[in-house]
């Protein structure tokens, strides 16, 4: 498989190789702490401009969180929006010619995949305490043995389906728009990338749905 | 009917079984020189991919039809609560496009990571 055209390679910071898509999560890092700092410097009661078009995005997704898990949900915010803007931004920075997507590499989308699933459970020992094991038990107690089994495997698949379906999607677009791109140069790639952005939205909303109804199904009773 | 079906896919599946071995006679003449040739491997391996990414996209067009299906006649039932029936389809969606994307990274890694090279004929 040939070079990918980026514009950053990667960097050797002495014995230690950095590779392209960790550079590119600095990037994604440094661009998010600076709006952050940019908006926090001047907030003001009637808001201007830039502090405008953050506050859409910030009421969209409290109004959306509060719709999925109920008013108590508002604790698990700032997770939920870090890892929205996070994966949002992410996603789009590799339609720019020249960027590569952080998230279309499996070792950005496992780490947000492992963090969301050590949250979920750290959320159900918080709430129920040493209780949190009658969620692997099911309905009856005599059917635990059992229950505990698959109940294990379901909780595994969930990082790993999440991993992989932020990883395949967005690695997905990369490739057909390089691919189309060596195909019919110019034209056909246009429109795959207009996909490329609505793909990256999507899946966002629903990294972040699926993130709200586990920690939501932790904090509830078991069956 | 059943009959032509089943004639049909018995006829596709011994094609692509004997495929490999029928380009495997290159390899073994060139094996005999002194010369390993590990190609015939990858006669499998486009086999399997373009197999794998076909059925996956078939079964997800079948998937993703039935969601717009239900999703297009709530809305003509109860054109008012057409935002919540599109955000849900659009969630259902991709659930199930998730699944044609599991199948997509195996082909992936089938195409480039290449583990089989070490089984090669």
């Amino acid at each position: 498989m040939k070079e990918a055209p980026l514009l950053i390679h990667g960097l050797t910071l002495g014995s230690w190789h950095v590779p392209a898509f960790v550079v590119y999560t600095w990037l994604v890092m440094g661009l998010l702490i600076a709006l952050s700092l940019a908006v926090r410097g001047s907030l003001k009661p009637i808001p201007g401009g830039l502090q405008n078009f953050v506050e859409l995005f910030i009421g969209g997704l409290r109004d959306f969180t509060v719709n999925t898990m109920g008013p108590h949900g508002l604790d698990y915010f700032p997770l939920i929006g870090t890892a929205a803007f996070f994966i949002l931004l992410s996603n789009l920075i590799g339609v720019i010619p020249g960027f590569e997507s952080p998230t279309a590499n499996l070792n950005t989308t496992a780490a947000c995949a492992l963090v969301v699933f050590t949250s979920t459970h750290i959320v159900g020992l918080k709430h129920h305490g040493f209780k949190y094991i009658k969620h692997f038990m099911g309905p009856v107690l005599w059917l635990a043995p059992m229950m505990f089994f698959i109940e294990i495997i379901g909780h595994i698949a969930r990082p790993v389906s999440l991993s992989l379906r932020l990883f395949g999607n967005i690695k997905g677009e990369d490739l057909v728009v390089l691919i189309l791109f060596l195909l019919v140069p110019w034209l056909i790639p246009s429109v795959m990338l207009g996909l490329a952005v609505f793909t990256s939205v999507v899946q966002t909303f629903v990294f972040c749905l699926l993130t709200m109804l586990y920690i939501s199904g932790a904090m509830e009773h078991a069956h | 009917m059943k009959k032509y079906i089943v004639f049909t896919l018995m006829s596709l599946v011994t094609m692509a079984l004997a495929a490999p071995v029928a380009l495997a006679e290159e390899a073994a003449a060139a094996a005999t020189t002194g010369v390993v040739d590990h190609s015939s491997i990858y006669s499998y391996v486009a086999l399997g991919s373009g197999l794998g990414i076909g059925l996956a996209a078939l079964g997800t067009g079948i998937g993703q039809g039935i969601a717009a299906n239900g999703a297009v006649e709530g809305i003509s039932r109860n054109p008012g609560a057409s935002g919540k029936i599109m955000t849900t389809m659009i969630i259902g969606l991709a659930m199930i496009e998730s699944l044609a994307i599991y199948a997509l990274v195996v082909v992936l890694i089938m195409l480039f990571v290449n583990p089989y090279k070490i089984f090669a004929v």
